[in-house]
């Protein structure tokens, strides 16, 4: 058993509904208690979609166990099929339902139900959501993908845009920037999938010269089958920041075979001079903290020390099956990779790294909050407020815009960071105040920084004197300044750190 | 009288069929009442015993709360535990140690079952009581089941209380009568019921549960108790095994429930007719003026609610009766004839009363009736507002202050506020 409050991921069932949602005309039967359609309201509330996710629910009770459970599955995929009358069908237990062991795929089988049935086999105590939404992709793609269709191999290249599903972190916006990208490349496209998706539409995935893998999370298992199968090349360079685009422009250039000019041309890429203006100087070599799914946890790593000019101090990822990738990108940074889906773990990461900024998911827009620091969200799991209404894609040169600008706002603005340093007596740029965007001059609790400054040793280590001049420091790094201090004392066996000190550490410490 | 009957009715719907349903259920399990009441039991932790499904649920269902340090979590079962490589119960032991270890300050555990766990009968009630022979003195460790299989959404509540009604002492044989309002109440409305008590003469009241999980009120045949919800059955029945007694009433829905719920009381502790009008008068009118506010824009209007959380049907009675709406169907996911005898009297005739679910078929009866507003979950909120239905959260109805005279205009109001909304949209 493992103790939890709050989890990254869902259970892999949500994964095959993500996947079910975003499709057209497909539909999920699933095999589950009374009280598991609570999964519905994350796509109508937090996603705001305006119809019912496609899925029947068994919702068995307990006076149904022993007996007819059974008979309430055959019965629900009976009526689904009639009312709604998919071009496919999913079938699937949840947690409960995998215990009590009803095979819903033996049993959709031997209706023979008058559209293709695709059984999913999903272990709920072993694999989680975004596991889920893989295999169900993988199993929609490698049952109804007509083999008789084969890359049609025309001058003008046919490609597919895997992994945007229902729920994704921006994948609606994500599309348009490809599709833009794609359309200046004179680049058709086949389809996306599963997002928007028909079971029809899956059959002719055979017929793309080669495939686009937006989110390796969900649409790499797919891609994997339609390059053995189809010898479709996949292209997986995700293409979030201004570098990564280019290179994804480039490759998918290469592929089809044309000139990658006109997509690499595009002005609508303003995020070079944003970061290159003089304003922007003061990011250089703020400290920034990373954590998210594994392919936005890189990608943001990535933007962050290259085009942000930013230090990365920490970089992890929670979905386990991607961690050889974050584990190469901590390797580039220098640092150590933390792979966990335990906040509480990532909490503690967080504030031994001390760092100036944080992008993370909604766990860490929290664990920020808690402790004072800046941040912004870059990967799923997100709340509504995430879900824009305005175009706010990740991918492509507008994706980058908007990465630059989200970035950036949470930061202490420039010439406020200085202000701050030099009248830091004066109340109304105290330590308390922070941005002056963000509520500066709401009261503030007094614990809000407690946990940074927690001195390593408690009694009369430091003197006054240097009690005082730390707190010059400006309070964002005051915490590590503390700390390597002390550290250095230690280390140096000195019982008392004075002014002496402080500046021996400062300079043992220097960059 | 029959099912067939058809003579007309002009009121009370108690002796009209019932639509009984069944099919997919579109509703929360009882786990769901863990959102609330810990926030009641401030001593209390909940501590669910299942899979990272309810896990996720728990966290969809506490929005932003989740990370105030609740005083919730799950132990999520895992394939070792299933397999049998690890012992369970060893594995729970370990679980809570670490726990309390964390927490110190917390006076109750409760071990609530879970679909997985009780599919897979891992005996959480021997747990509670091994564990509660470990920490005797220190932590009261007690179980109930909140799983989807035996509850739904506020029968969490019902199994949380009724496990704690054998813990409560026991009173004198020979005890003055004492009064016990039975349901988790927001604070500021438990404290206007206790307020009105005690102007009314009636001294000893208590409330289960109490604020502090380790303050249990006693109960034996000096008990008179009072139900704030309709939702207790469980409770109820545990109640009167100790002795206690039921006073029968209105659920405190608006200012006609909330008077006929406090005559009852009155009138069990002998309180004078002249004295109890005197205290209730101005609540009461006070109650009346707020919710002609929202009377103009509800009366005549059209209402159906799906079943959630068994308030539908005294809600219903409130709006119909002092608000002028007309119900078209009443939907409960269980319905208590005996607890709601006296609501459903006051229902007009024509009501359609469903107990239980086909949410599809349900679905199609709200297009034939199309009624002004839909009162449903949330997963079915904005699709039948896409469709062009106004719909009111049922969720609401259980977070927000809504007992008694002082939030009877925001209990109106919260009806009123969707179609006030579409009346002043203009996109």
């Amino acid at each position: 058993m493992q103790l939890s409050v709050w989890t990254y991921e869902g259970p892999p069932h949500v994964g095959a509904m993500r996947v079910a949602t975003a499709m057209e005309h497909m539909h999920y039967v699933l095999h589950a208690p009374q009280g598991d359609t609570y999964a519905d309201l994350l796509f109508t509330m937090i996603e705001r979609r305006a119809k019912r996710p496609p899925v029947t629910y068994t919702t068995f009770q307990a006076r149904d166990l022993g007996k007819d459970t059974a008979q309430l599955f055959q019965d629900a995929a009976r009526q689904a099929v009639e009312r709604f009358q998919p071009q496919a069908m999913l079938v699937g237990a949840s947690c409960t339902a995998e215990l009590i062991q009803d095979d819903p795929a033996g049993m959709a089988e031997a209706m023979q139900l008058p559209c293709p049935v695709i059984p999913l086999e999903l272990p709920s105590y072993q694999r989680k959501e975004n596991w889920g939404a893989a295999e169900t992709f993988y199993q929609v793609v490698r049952t109804l993908a007509d083999p008789s269709v084969t890359p049609r191999g025309e001058k003008t290249a046919l490609v597919n845009i895997l992994g945007p599903a229902a729920l994704g972190f921006r994948h609606r916006d994500d599309v348009i920037e490809i599709r833009k990208i794609l359309d200046a490349l004179g680049i058709e496209v086949n389809m996306v999938a599963p997002l928007g998706a028909s079971p029809a539409d899956i059959a002719r995935i055979g017929a793309a010269d080669f495939n686009v893998v937006l989110y390796p999370e969900i649409g790499d298992e797919a891609a994997r089958w339609l390059e053995k199968t189809f010898h479709q090349p996949a292209i997986r360079t995700v293409p979030i920041g201004v570098g990564a685009t280019r290179e994804f422009i480039t490759a998918v250039a290469a592929l089809a075979g044309v000139d990658p000019a006109p997509a690499l041309g595009d002005s609508g890429s303003r995020m070079p001079w944003w970061s290159r203006s003089v304003d922007s100087t003061y990011l250089t070599g703020k400290r920034v903290f990373i954590f998210g799914d594994a392919t936005h946890a890189v990608a943001a790593a990535r933007i962050a020390h290259e085009e942000l000019g930013f230090e990365v101090c920490g970089l992890g990822c929670y979905n386990r099956e991607f961690a050889r990738d974050v584990r190469a990108a901590a390797k580039l940074y220098g640092v150590e990779p933390l792979i966990t889906d335990d906040h509480l773990v990532v909490e503690d990461a967080i504030t031994a790294a001390a760092p100036e900024l944080v992008l993370g998911t909604q766990m860490e827009r929290h664990i920020a909050k808690r402790l004072g620091l800046a941040c912004a969200v870059i990967s799923s799991p997100v709340h509504v407020q995430d879900f824009p209404a305005r175009h706010s894609p990740q991918m492509g040169f507008e994706g980058a815009n908007v990465i630059f600008d989200s970035w950036v706002h949470p930061l202490v603005m420039g010439l406020e960071e200085h202000l701050l340093t030099m009248f830091r007596d004066d109340f109304e740029f105290s330590d308390e105040a922070g941005p002056s965007h963000h509520a500066a001059h709401a009261p503030k609790k007094a614990e809000a920084h407690a946990v940074v400054e927690e001195p390593v040793f408690a009694g009369e280590l430091w003197t006054a004197e240097a009690e005082r001049e730390l707190k010059k420091i400006p309070f964002f790094v005051r915490g590590k300044a503390r700390r390597n201090t002390e550290a250095f004392a230690a280390d140096q066996g000195r019982a008392r750190i004075d002014l002496d000190t402080l500046y021996d550490a400062k300079a043992h410490y220097a960059r | 009288m029959t099912a067939g009957h058809t003579a007309p009715i002009t009121q009370g719907a108690d002796c009209a069929p019932v639509l009984r349903e069944r099919g997919q259920r579109e509703v929360f399990c009882g786990l769901t009442g863990i959102i609330w009441l810990h926030r009641k039991m401030q001593d209390a932790f909940f501590l669910v015993v299942g899979s990272r499904t309810c896990a996720h649920l728990l966290q969809s269902a506490a929005g932003v709360m989740i990370f105030a340090e609740p005083r919730f979590a799950t132990a999520i079962m895992e394939e070792r535990d299933l397999a049998g490589m690890v012992d369970a119960q060893d594995e729970l032991d370990r679980i809570v140690e670490q726990l309390l270890a964390r927490r110190p300050d917390i006076s109750t555990l409760f071990l609530v079952g879970s679909c997985p766990s009780e599919v897979i009968k891992m005996d959480l009630g021997k747990a509670a009581q091994r564990l509660g022979t470990k920490y005797a003195g220190r932590t009261r460790i007690l179980n109930y089941s909140g799983s989807g299989i035996e509850t739904t959404f506020t029968e969490g509540e019902d199994a949380c209380l009724a496990c704690l009604v054998p813990e409560m002492p026991a009173g004198e044989p020979d005890a003055a009568p004492e009064l016990l309002i039975v349901g988790a109440l927001p604070d500021i409305v438990e404290d206007q019921f206790l307020r009105l008590f005690a102007e009314l003469g009636i001294e000893r009241v208590h409330c289960l549960p109490a604020r502090r999980a380790s303050d249990l009120p006693s109960v034996g045949t000096h008990t008179r108790y009072l139900l704030a919800q309709p939702f207790l059955t469980e409770t109820a029945l545990a109640l009167e095994d100790r002795g206690a007694q039921r006073l029968d009433a209105l659920f405190p829905f608006g200012a006609e429930g909330t008077t006929d719920w406090l005559r009852a009381a009155a009138n069990a502790f002998g309180v004078d007719e002249m004295h109890f009008n005197r205290v209730v008068a101005p609540g009461r009118e006070r109650a009346k003026r707020a919710i002609e506010h929202s009377r103009e824009r509800l009366a005549g209007k059209r209402i159906t609610f799906l079943p959630d959380s068994q308030l539908e049907v005294p809600l219903a009675r409130f709006l119909a009766t002092e608000l002028g709406m007309v119900p078209v169907e009443v939907g409960t996911p269980y319905l208590h004839r005996h607890h709601t005898a006296k609501e459903l009297a006051l229902l007009p005739a024509a009501t359609r009363i469903s107990e239980g679910q086909d949410v599809d078929k349900q679905l199609d009866r709200v297009r034939a009736d199309k009624p002004d507003l839909t009162v449903c979950g949330l997963g079915l909120a904005n699709p039948l507002e896409a469709e062009g239905f106004s719909t009111k959260w049922a969720i609401e109805l259980v977070f927000s202050p809504i007992h008694g005279f002082e939030q009877a205009g925001d209990l109106a109001e919260l009806f009123a506020r969707p179609l006030r909304r579409r009346d002043v949209l203009e996109v």
